[in-house]
């Protein structure tokens, strides 16, 4: 199956592209989608992770044409 | 109930007497209205800031705040609720955001306006790049509410 993968912030310069598209096979876990798009990096305990936009856990199933994305912590806001 | 991405500059006094004006009609169910300001300072963790990118996740980040604002207004009562954020290149000065309630006792217009701000910065998908003299760096941390 196809999945979108998306990156943001710092971690989307340490991988290097803002997105990609990967073929995996069906029941998958947010977590391995990661070690797939990114094998040389760990996913470490702090990076958030949302699929189709929503915040999910790493042990989330993914799905045919999901949007899975990863991001470091949110620091929006002021002061 | 109001969420808007800004990626220019706006002025949040300005926006927030429009704003008003055009909810007129429900100013005698309102008691009180609190309103919070955040804007861009030049120093973080002894460093001048010259600039600053604030990113975030087109889609997911309005959906978050619209998530919070249904919260808010559940919770407490609201009878309204507005959340403008900035995003794009930002100078020291700048609004970064705006929220405000609406509500008819100040107990509730206080408690949602700090628990929306916290609500927003520990979970909505933004993120600040600070631009200083020696460089960029990502902000990590965010300080105590």
């Amino acid at each position: 199956m196809q999945i979108q993968v998306r990156f943001f912030a710092a971690l989307r310069e340490r991988v290097g592209v803002p997105a990609m598209e990967i073929s995996l096979p069906e029941g998958v876990t947010v977590a391995q989608v990661w070690s797939a798009a990114v094998p040389e990096e760990r996913l470490a305990d702090n990076i958030l992770a949302a699929k189709n936009m929503q915040y999910v856990g790493f042990d989330a199933v993914v799905e045919e044409g999901d949007e899975i994305a990863y991001f470091p912590p949110v620091t929006g806001g002021a002061v | 109930m109001t969420v808007l991405i800004s990626g220019s500059a706006f002025d949040p006094w300005s926006y927030l007497a429009e704003y008003q004006r055009e909810r007129a009609g429900q100013a005698a169910q309102t008691g009180a209205t609190a309103v919070f300001v955040g804007s861009m300072r030049d120093q973080n963790e002894g460093h001048e800031v010259q600039g600053m990118l604030l990113e975030h996740y087109p889609g997911m980040t309005e959906n978050y705040l619209e998530k919070i604002s249904r919260e808010a207004v559940q919770r407490w009562r609201l009878n309204d609720s507005l959340i403008v954020h900035r995003v794009g290149e930002l100078s020291p000065g700048d609004p970064i955001v705006l929220v405000a309630v609406w509500s008819a006792h100040r107990k509730a217009a206080f408690e949602a306006s700090r628990w929306l701000m916290e609500e927003l910065k520990s979970k909505a998908p933004l993120w600040k790049k600070e631009r200083l003299a020696q460089g960029s760096r990502w902000v990590e941390h965010n300080t105590p509410g």
